[in-house]
């Protein structure tokens, strides 16, 4: 591959993959809000 | 009143059914294609520049416009506009989010249906020893529903009604459904994506042969990524970047909405919609651009990609590819392609029946199961005819006016309604509401101005599309008094029907002529259908305002 192609790709695939993990990253960890929230599964969790 | 609110069961299972709602096959198809048509490499620039302009404005205003009607127990567009701004008229501009996701539903469960029937295919060794212009015809022979491949009578109507009853049964068991599809799916779609996109990544020259000994994989990737940077300076690229950005994210069409709908007040949106949106663009951007184009740069070389790179590979020409392979790593790589698209399209296609199913639950207390076996059979017949006259035109016809033109004047209409009507600082307050995140101040200017703009340059972009896409030609004819010369795909030119006109009027061929003519005929059959149901939508919206007058809950 060319050099400048292989720059663009790398770079803008990184710039993706670090914003999603980010991101998805900071919803997994977050601590859920007070009950009663939008989310049934965590109903029964103590408070 | 309505019936018991549903609830998401988690977080993550929010955001996965979102992305799935967002990942489609488009993330697949259209994205690379539309890459090596506007620069290549350079075209990420406008793309990305797009989505944090007009795409994520849209996420927030879409994901908080549908969590502010929730509050008042709506679950679909027409009342959630309702709720936002005072007028009669909102809730009828609010039909686009339902009539969209019925007339898109018709026809994308068909695509859909075709990937269930070639993963059977792959599976059973249908493409062993199959030329590639016999793979390619197999598709041809498999939509003129009067052949058989399998010695099934029907079998794309089969398949087409098995994959519809598929999603109506899902749907039929609620939000919890859709999650646990979306959880299932997703993480699926993205590990069969990583895996085609490894061997897109290391295919290299292996896939070269005598009959096109030019095959490079590398070849691919150079043109898909190296950028031309006059390109930049072109209009039609980056009316082409935000017409990509704006049907990946699936905006414009009513399903974000229903999904936010089922959100309290206290919880986040705005970390959601960037995560959800975020999602998507990994599918997209990273895994998007790894398979089709590689592969088939790979096995065919780069003139035969660049010459025929479309929507119709995924079907003609992926199949004779993984013949490649050997029998084996072809069902697999069958298995893994076409149960990747299927997932893709799943999840986005059960999102679409949501906001009926919403409405007709919030209007007129239908339960669950009723609400999506009406929504089934409003598919069905919406469309059956697509099925059966897909070489006619009906499909494309749907995909233009339902697929594309619907979702521009929705999302300029919503647009100005939560910007100008509702109000920006009303926006703003109700989109940092619960939020887990601090959004940067300059998005309160960029959704006041900066979207809205955009999206009618969109459309207008749509109206008045220049002759062959030249916008820098055409911009500069209009200013030397030579006019505006339109293209066949501008709405002017396709509601006049001058594409098929000007075909008829050069045809010389009886038959010929007489195809097209039939071919127009169907064509103004499935402009009908598609009016026909936005009205039908439109007097069942009727029908629940008089209702809740009566009740005393209409708000104008």
């Amino acid at each position: 591959m060319k050099t400048e192609a292989i720059i663009t790709m790398v770079l803008a695939q990184g710039i993706i993959i670090s914003m999603a993990s980010y991101f998805f990253y900071k919803v997994l960890t977050m601590p859920p809000k007070e009950e009663p929230d939008s989310y049934s599964e965590n109903d029964d969790e103590p408070r | 009143m309505s019936q018991k609110v549903e609830s998401w069961g988690s977080r993550v299972g929010l955001i996965l059914a979102m992305a799935g709602n967002a990942v489609g096959l488009g993330n697949f198809l259209r994205f690379p294609v539309q890459a090596v048509q506007n620069g290549g490499g350079a075209f990420i620039i406008p793309y990305l520049v797009c989505f944090l302009i007009m795409g994520i404005p849209l996420l927030f205003i879409e994901w908080s416009s549908g969590r502010f009607g929730g509050k008042f127990g709506n679950h679909s567009t027409p009342y959630i506009l309702d709720t936002m701004a005072k007028g009669r008229i909102w809730k009828y501009i609010g039909v686009f989010g339902i009539f969209t996701n019925v007339a898109v539903v018709s026809y994308y469960c068909y695509i859909e249906s075709w990937t269930m029937s070639y993963v059977y295919h792959s599976l059973v060794g249908t493409f062993s020893g199959m030329g590639q212009g016999e793979v390619a015809q197999f598709f041809s022979d498999y939509t003129t529903i009067g052949k058989s491949t399998t010695g099934i009578p029907y079998e794309a109507v089969i398949f087409y009604l098995i994959c519809l009853a598929i999603n109506t049964y899902i749907l039929s068991k609620g939000l919890g459904g859709i999650e646990k599809v979306a959880k299932i799916g997703m993480p699926l779609l993205i590990l069969f994506g990583v895996i085609l996109a490894v061997r897109g990544l290391t295919l290299g020259t292996s896939g070269a042969s005598e009959a096109f000994p030019e095959g490079n994989a590398w070849d691919g990737l150079n043109f898909l990524w190296t950028p031309q940077f006059d390109s930049l300076t072109n209009p039609k690229v980056w009316m082409a970047a935000a017409g990509q950005i704006f049907f990946t994210l699936s905006v414009g069409m009513g399903t974000i909405h229903c999904y936010a709908a089922y959100l309290k007040s206290r919880d986040d949106i705005a970390l959601n919609a960037v995560s959800a949106g975020f999602m998507n663009e990994f599918v997209e951007v990273v895994l998007g651009s790894l398979v089709v184009i590689p592969i088939a740069a790979g096995y065919l070389g780069l003139d035969w990609v660049i010459e025929n790179a479309g929507f119709g590979m995924a079907f003609q020409t992926m199949p004779y590819l993984f013949q490649q392979w050997g029998p084996v790593l072809a069902a697999i790589a069958g298995l893994l392609w076409f149960g990747l698209l299927f997932f893709a399209g799943i999840t986005s296609s059960l999102a679409m029946g949501t906001p009926w199913v919403g409405f007709m639950r919030d209007e007129f207390n239908w339960n669950q199961t009723k609400s999506a076996w009406s929504f089934g059979l409003l598919a069905l017949i919406m469309g059956l005819p697509t099925v059966f006259f897909y070489n006619m035109g009906v499909f494309d016809e749907y995909d233009y006016w339902a697929g594309t033109v619907s979702l521009v004047v929705f999302a300029l209409l919503e647009t100005i309604v939560f910007s100008w009507i509702f109000g920006v600082n009303k926006g703003w307050a109700e989109i940092n509401e619960g939020a887990d995140i601090k959004i940067p101040n300059i998005y309160k200017f960029i959704i006041k101005y900066i979207t809205p703009t955009m999206l009618l340059l969109v459309f207008l972009g749509a109206v008045f599309t220049p002759l062959n896409n030249d916008w820098a030609g055409n911009i500069s004819s209009l200013f030397s008094g030579n006019g505006w010369a339109l293209d066949n795909s501008s709405i002017i030119n396709q509601l006049s029907f001058t594409g098929i006109k000007e075909q008829i009027a050069a045809a010389t061929d009886a038959n010929e002529i007489k195809n097209l003519e039939d071919k127009k005929f169907y064509i103004s059959i499935a402009r009908f259908m598609l009016l026909g149901l936005f009205l039908f939508i439109s007097g069942i919206v009727y029908v629940a305002f008089q209702k809740r007058r009566r009740e005393g809950r209409a708000t104008a």
